[in-house]
C-alpha cells in the first residue's frame, strides 16, 4: 500500500516536473535571442511585454474588470434571469429592493436591475468599442500626416483639430446629437467625433520626433513612398502611446455616454443604458436607492478598470515613464 | 570610340560644382555649405574632412537627397540631379548613417530591415537576397530575426551595411560610419568596408574628422572648413605631411593627439576669416 502510494506520489513528481520542464521550453523559445523565424520574433516581443504588464498588479486587475465586461456582454442571455426590457408585475413587482430573487432590486418598470445591468454591458461595450474604432484612425492618419509632411498640410489639419479641441467634448457631442437625432448609434459618431483630436495631436508630436530620425531617412533613400513610410515606419511607433491615450479616454467615453444618455439624447428607453438607467433612477434616490445607484456603481468600475488598465499599459509601453 | 566613352564615364562617376546649402530663410538662415565642388572617379574612395560643423556630412546629404534648399550642379554616373530622385538613382547610391543606434528602426526585426529595400523596388527573391546580404557582412543566420536591441554596435553597423548593399548599388555615402564604435569594432567594420569595395568595386565618399581611418579607406582628400574645401590632396601627400594650408596643419597636429604647446598655438579659424572678411 505504502509502496504504491509511493510509485504515485513519484508518478506525480515526474508529471509534474515533466509539465515545467516543457513550460521551461516554452519560456526559452519565447526569449531565444535567436528566433528561427518571424513569427517567433514577434511572439517573443509579445511575451516579454505581457511579462512586464503581469508585475503589475492593478494593471491586471483593470484587465480583469475590461476581461469582466467583455465576458458579461458576450452571455448576456444566458447570465441575465428575465428579460432586460419586459417588467414583472407591476402592482406586486415595482421597485423591490436587492434580495435573493432580485440581486439588485428592480425599477419603476418592475424590471430586474440585474438582468438590465448585464444586458447594459453589451451597449457600453458598443460605444466603447465603436468609439475607439472611428476615432483612433482618424487620429492616427491627421496626426502622422500632418507631423510627416509639415508645411502647409500640417498647418491646415492641425487648425482643424484645434478648432475641434475649442469645444468642451459633451457640449460638441450634445450639439451633434440634436442634429442628427436622439439614439445610440448617433451618440456614438458624435462621440466618435469630439475624441479624435487629442489622438491627432499626440500622433503628430510622435511623428515630429521621428521624422528625421536615421532610420526614416534610410528608408527614404531605398525610394520609398510616403504611404510606404507613414504606415510601415511612423505609425508602429505613434500607435503605443495613441492606445495607451484611448485606453485612458475610454472612462470619459463612458461618461460621456452616460452623459447623453442622461440627458436623454443617448440610447432610447427601454434600452438598458446604464447613464439612462442613471436618469429614470434619479426620481426614486430617496426612497428606493438602488435604482440609480446600480448603475452608477457599474459606470464607476468598468470607468476603473479602463484608467488602471490604461496606466498598466503606458508602465509597460512608454519607455519614458519607466520607474 | 567606345573605349573613350568609358573612360570619361570612368573618370567622374560624382560630380560636384559650386554646391551651396542654406539652412532656413530670412534673417536666420544659416549657410552650410559654400560654394563645394569635387570629382570622384569610379571606383575611388574620396575622403571629406573637417571638424564638426564644417558642413561635410551636410554635402553628403545633399547628394543623397535628404537636404531640401541646395544650390549648384551635381551628377551621378553622368545624370544630373534634380531636386527629386527617382527610383534608379537609389538603386545606384546609398548610405550608410554616423549612428548605428539611430538608423535601424527599432521595432523591425533585422528581416524586416532588410526586406524593405527589396519590396520597395520588387526585386523579388527577397529569402535568398537577405541570407546573401547577411553572409557579405559577416553575420550569420542567426541574426536574421533579431531586433536591433539584441544587437551590438557593430553588429548593427553590419546590419546597416547590408541594408545599403542589398539593393546592389555602385557607391556607397558614408557618414562617420565608424565613429560611435569602440576602437577594435571601427578596425573591423573598416576592413569589412575595403573588402566590399574591392568585391564589388564600389566607388565611395567617406566623411569623417579621423584623419587616420581617412588614410586607411582612401585615395584623396578634401579638408573642409566653415562650409568650403580649403585644400585638396592625395593621401600619399597627407602621409608625407605636406598640406599647404594652416587649416588641414592644425587638424593634423589635433589628429596626433593633444599636446599643450600645440593647442595653444591654435588659431579659430572661424573668427580668424570673419576678421578678414570684414577687413575687407
Amino acid at each position: 500500500m505504502t509502496m504504491r502510494n509511493n510509485t504515485d506520489a513519484a508518478g506525480a513528481d515526474v508529471a509534474q516536473a515533466e509539465t515545467a520542464c516543457v513550460n521551461e521550453t516554452w519560456r526559452a523559445w519565447l526569449l531565444s535571442d535567436q528566433p528561427h523565424s518571424r513569427t517567433q520574433a514577434r511572439l517573443g516581443c509579445f511575451y516579454r511585454t505581457w511579462a512586464a504588464f503581469l508585475e503589475n498588479r492593478l494593471a491586471v486587475f483593470g484587465l480583469a474588470i475590461v476581461l469582466g465586461l467583455v465576458l458579461m456582454a458576450t452571455f448576456a442571455d444566458v447570465l441575465a434571469p428575465t428579460s432586460p426590457v419586459v417588467g414583472g408585475d407591476l402592482r406586486t413587482e415595482r421597485l423591490l429592493p436587492p434580495s435573493a430573487a432580485h440581486w439588485f432590486g428592480t425599477d419603476d418598470q418592475a424590471r430586474d436591475l440585474f438582468s438590465r445591468i448585464v444586458h447594459g454591458a453589451r451597449l457600453t461595450l458598443l460605444v466603447v468599442a465603436l468609439v475607439a474604432l472611428i476615432a483612433t484612425p482618424i487620429g492616427l492618419l491627421v496626426g502622422t500626416v500632418a507631423g510627416y509632411f509639415g508645411g502647409l498640410i500640417d498647418q491646415a489639419l492641425m487648425r482643424v483639430t484645434d478648432i475641434f479641441l475649442a469645444f468642451p467634448r459633451l457640449i460638441l457631442a450634445l450639439a451633434f446629437v440634436a442634429a442628427l437625432g436622439p439614439g445610440i448609434e448617433n451618440a456614438i459618431l458624435a462621440i466618435a467625433i469630439t475624441s479624435w483630436p487629442p489622438y491627432a495631436r499626440i500622433a503628430r508630436a510622435e511623428t515630429l520626433t521621428i521624422r528625421n530620425a536615421d532610420y526614416i531617412n534610410a528608408v527614404r533613400l531605398q525610394g520609398a513612398s510616403s504611404l510606404r513610410i507613414i504606415w510601415g515606419h511612423i505609425v508602429p511607433l505613434c500607435i503605443s502611446s495613441v492606445i495607451i491615450r484611448v485606453t485612458l479616454d475610454m472612462a470619459g467615453i463612458i461618461l460621456t455616454a452616460a452623459g447623453l444618455g442622461f440627458l436623454g439624447l443617448g440610447a432610447q428607453p427601454p434600452l438598458p443604458e446604464w447613464g439612462a438607467m442613471v436618469a429614470s433612477g434619479r426620481r426614486y434616490l430617496i426612497d428606493y436607492w438602488w435604482v440609480a445607484t446600480v448603475p452608477g456603481i457599474a459606470i464607476f468600475v468598468v470607468s476603473l478598470g479602463f484608467n488602471l488598465l490604461g496606466d498598466g499599459l503606458r508602465d509597460v509601453f512608454d519607455p519614458k515613464a519607466q520607474k | 570610340m567606345t573605349g573613350t566613352m568609358a573612360e570619361t564615364a570612368s573618370k567622374a562617376m560624382i560630380e560636384v560644382d559650386d554646391l551651396h546649402v542654406t539652412f532656413g530663410r530670412g534673417p536666420r538662415a544659416t549657410h552650410a555649405v559654400r560654394g563645394v565642388g569635387f570629382r570622384v572617379a569610379a571606383g575611388e574612395s574620396y575622403g571629406l574632412v573637417g571638424e564638426s560643423g564644417s558642413g561635410k556630412s551636410t554635402v553628403l546629404r545633399a547628394l543623397a537627397g535628404l537636404v531640401e534648399g541646395w544650390r549648384g550642379r551635381m551628377t551621378v554616373a553622368g545624370r544630373v540631379l534634380g531636386p527629386r530622385r527617382e527610383a534608379a538613382f537609389y538603386k545606384l547610391v546609398q548610405m550608410v548613417f554616423q549612428d548605428p543606434y539611430g538608423s535601424l528602426h527599432p521595432r523591425h526585426t533585422v528581416e524586416r530591415i532588410l526586406s524593405e529595400p527589396v519590396a520597395i523596388h520588387r526585386l523579388g527573391a527577397a529569402d535568398r537576397r537577405i541570407e546573401q546580404a547577411l553572409g557579405d557582412v559577416g553575420l550569420g543566420p542567426q541574426f536574421r530575426y533579431r531586433y536591433p536591441h539584441q544587437l551590438s554596435g557593430g553588429q548593427r553597423q553590419r546590419v546597416a551595411i547590408a541594408r545599403a548593399l542589398i539593393l546592389e548599388p555602385k557607391i556607397l555615402l558614408l557618414d562617420e560610419p565608424t565613429s560611435a564604435l569602440d576602437v577594435s569594432i571601427q578596425a573591423e567594420v573598416l576592413n569589412l568596408l575595403a573588402r566590399l569595395k574591392r568585391e564589388r568595386g564600389l566607388t565611395y565618399i567617406l566623411v569623417s574628422h579621423n584623419l587616420a581611418v581617412v588614410a586607411h579607406m582612401c585615395t584623396r582628400l578634401a579638408v573642409m572648413n566653415r562650409g568650403t574645401i580649403v585644400e585638396e590632396m592625395t593621401v600619399a601627400q597627407l602621409r608625407r605631411g605636406a598640406p599647404r594650408h594652416p587649416y588641414t596643419k592644425q587638424l593634423l597636429t589635433a589628429s596626433r593627439g593633444y599636446d599643450r604647446t600645440a593647442v595653444d598655438a591654435f588659431i579659430d579659424f572661424a573668427e580668424a576669416e570673419a576678421g578678414s572678411i570684414a577687413r575687407t
